[in-house]
């Protein structure tokens, strides 16, 4: 069992609580907050109470922990024999982790032909790789790549898996999770080990970015956690690091799938894809019409980025739903994100506002995208973009 | 072909505003809404009912107030909606979540496709759907932004990338989370605002689907949030006005500053 309690002998009744709970299920009764049955437990409540008034208690059966688990695994990704930056970035926290638990960073890498890529991962941290390969593990597959993942995990014993938050890694982790009876935390911007407990503390943004939460998982193991890319820093690679290098056993059993990847079909090959940008250039209502994102391409090439696109101009069909930023579209999280002809509305914003930089040019002084800009600009975008081009361009001549 | 549609009633987070003087979040008083996945979720088993025959099942975890979601989504045009409503499922992860949700289906019988939202605006996880396909034993396509055709005991779909998309083919039954660009999701109709008033919402508690108490709620679940907190404010200048030309000399400068170009 667990509960939200209200201790009485702190609380004075402010209400601040009431204001934090996202599901109305916080009121006051004779100046003391009680907690209704609609309480989902989420747990955002808890910080707001300025006199430590609130408590969320529960029963639970001591933590009966495995000692056996041991290391820190990451899973790497590959496509068309290629490795993912992602899987360097993976490695590069996996190490600090590895290092902060006094043990060992193993990759396994599943896929067809890929020995050399095995390599390059223990150049970029891994002290042990596991290889599976096979001429039907090529392209990604859910059931497959979950059964031999699963089978690794479950005879090597890991303390902590870790895989990209990416299309791939969202759909195959969690099955491997389920069929761990593991815990596992989506879209992680922060891995640290606890020092009283040696826990993993995950950090995550949730309500689109407007919280931030830190996860434990406790009572089963491994530890698991999907990564956001682009916010963990790789390693310099040293290609004269030693690794040992293990080939997995595979049995026609997992290999044994009811799905079919019929074929694969890269789309906009002209620029790279927003989710893999260091810099993105969008673009929203304020752009007109599908001919004039020229602008921003030009820009955008300058820099050596990608475009992206608010979600009204996905809606008015000047851009395809890929370059879509925000709420129903991609997270980004990118180094410098320049966003032109954008009011800023909130389901935009929770899309892009972990962005390190941010620069906004507008026509309007008041919109709300000037609110996380670290840089705004007020103007013609179509003054200013063409000017800021063509400037970027004779700097970097210089 | 029979259809269940898993959806979630979700804070719109849309509304969450900020108060001017202390800065902080205001949340009280935001609406509930259907998680906006989860609206071409149903708009996309509603249409495959309109081609196919059969019916669309809409199916939640909540509490009480989550049976306004689903007589909404009747009101878009399901057919039946059930509710997993217990004290005992409060606090569930997505591994207890996902595991109450299969119960709950298996309670409901044969079915030809389940398709869930791409994720839930609040959490933001999309870890429910494959955890019910792996419980369920089923085959899962994840991120569908086009159904291509149903025939024959499989299913044909467009599944994005980050490159593009994959055609991918699975057999029947099956389990598919679908994105925004899959369709446009249509209005309710008086009549199925009429029918959503009326209709009789099944409430099932972890006896009627016979789960442990062990495997739900904050008990069946590994994980466990330690502490909630406020991103850190970023920081905004004051915008600057001024001459196209003295605007980009500015901006370049602090760029090169940063080292950014």
């Amino acid at each position: 069992m667990a509960w939200l309690e209200v201790v009485a002998e702190k609380c004075v009744g402010c209400g601040a609580c009431i204001k934090a709970c996202l599901y109305d299920a916080l009121a006051l009764e004779d100046k003391l907050a009680v907690v209704k049955e609609n309480c989902t437990l989420c747990g955002a409540c808890l910080d707001s109470c300025p006199f430590e008034a609130l408590v969320m208690r529960k029963t639970e059966p001591p933590a009966q922990v495995a000692e056996s688990y041991k290391g820190v695994m990451v899973v790497a990704e590959q496509k068309r024999g290629q490795l993912q930056s992602v899987s360097y970035e993976l490695l590069g926290v996996g190490r600090r982790l590895a290092e902060d638990t006094e043990s060992s960073l193993s990759a396994v890498l599943i896929g067809d032909g890929v020995d050399s890529q095995a390599q390059r991962l223990i150049a970029y941290g891994a002290d042990r790789v596991f290889v599976a390969q096979s001429g039907t593990l090529g392209l990604y597959n859910d059931e497959s790549y979950a059964a031999v993942l699963t089978r690794v995990i479950r005879e090597q014993k890991p303390e902590i898996v870790i895989a990209g938050a990416t299309c791939i890694g969202r759909a195959l982790i969690p099955r491997v999770a389920v069929q761990l009876q593991t815990g596992l935390t989506a879209d992680c911007t922060g891995l640290d080990i606890q020092e009283e407990t040696g826990y993993l503390v995950q950090t995550r943004p949730a309500f689109g970015g407007n919280i931030m939460a830190m996860i434990l998982c406790t009572r089963a193991r491994p530890q698991m956690a999907t990564v956001r890319h682009k916010v963990m820093k790789a390693l310099a690679p040293d290609e004269n690091r030693k690794g040992e290098i293990i080939r997995v056993a595979l049995d026609e059993k997992e290999l044994a799938t009811r799905t079919t990847v019929l074929k694969s079909v890269e789309e906009a090959a002209d620029t790279i894809p927003i989710t893999e940008a260091d810099i993105i250039v969008s673009g929203g209502r304020g752009m007109g019409s599908t001919g004039k994102f020229s602008v921003l391409f030009e820009l955008a090439k300058a820099l050596g980025g990608a475009v992206g696109s608010s979600r009204s101009a996905v809606d008015a069909g000047w851009v395809p739903y890929a370059y879509q930023v925000g709420q129903t579209g991609k997270t980004v999280q990118p180094k410098l994100y320049i966003a032109c002809g954008i009011s800023g509305a909130i389901q935009h914003l929770v899309g892009m506002q972990s962005s390190d930089v941010i620069i906004a040019i507008n026509k309007d002084p008041e919109a709300p995208i000037f609110k996380v800009a670290t840089y705004g600009l007020v103007g013609d975008l179509f003054e200013i973009i063409p000017r800021l081009t063509q400037e970027i361009k004779s700097r970097k001549m210089q | 072909m029979n259809i269940i549609v898993c959806i979630k009633q979700v804070p719109d987070t849309t509304s969450v505003r900020i108060d001017p003087e202390t800065r902080t979040l205001v949340r009280e008083g935001v609406p509930s809404i259907i998680n906006p996945f989860d609206m071409f979720a149903i708009e996309e088993g509603i249409r495959l009912k309109e081609k196919h025959g059969g019916k669309v099942i809409v199916l939640t975890l909540g509490p009480p107030q989550a049976e306004d979601a689903l007589r909404e989504a009747i009101s878009l045009g399901a057919d039946e909606a059930i509710h997993l409503c217990d004290v005992a499922f409060k606090g569930s992860d997505t591994l207890a979540t996902s595991f109450a949700l299969s119960a709950g289906i298996r309670k409901i019988g044969a079915f030809d496709l389940i398709i869930c939202g791409k994720q839930a605006s609040d959490g933001d996880t999309a870890q429910v759907g494959p955890g019910i396909a792996v419980q369920l034993n089923i085959p899962q396509i994840i991120f569908v932004r086009r159904i291509e055709e149903i025939q024959e005991g499989a299913i044909v779909v467009e599944r994005i990338s980050e490159e593009g998309f994959d055609v991918v083919r699975s057999a029947l039954p099956a389990l598919i989370s679908v994105v925004k660009e899959i369709n446009q999701p249509r209005l309710p109709s008086l009549k199925g605002k009429m029918k959503a008033k009326k209709a009789e919402i099944t409430k099932w508690g972890i006896a009627e689907i016979g789960v442990d108490p062990g495997r739900v709620g904050l008990d069946g679940s590994p994980t466990w949030v330690e502490k909630i907190f406020s991103p850190p404010e970023r920081e905004a200048h004051e915008p600057w006005h001024g001459e196209p030309d003295d605007l980009v000399k500015k901006l370049a400068d602090e760029l090169e500053k940063a080292k950014i170009i």
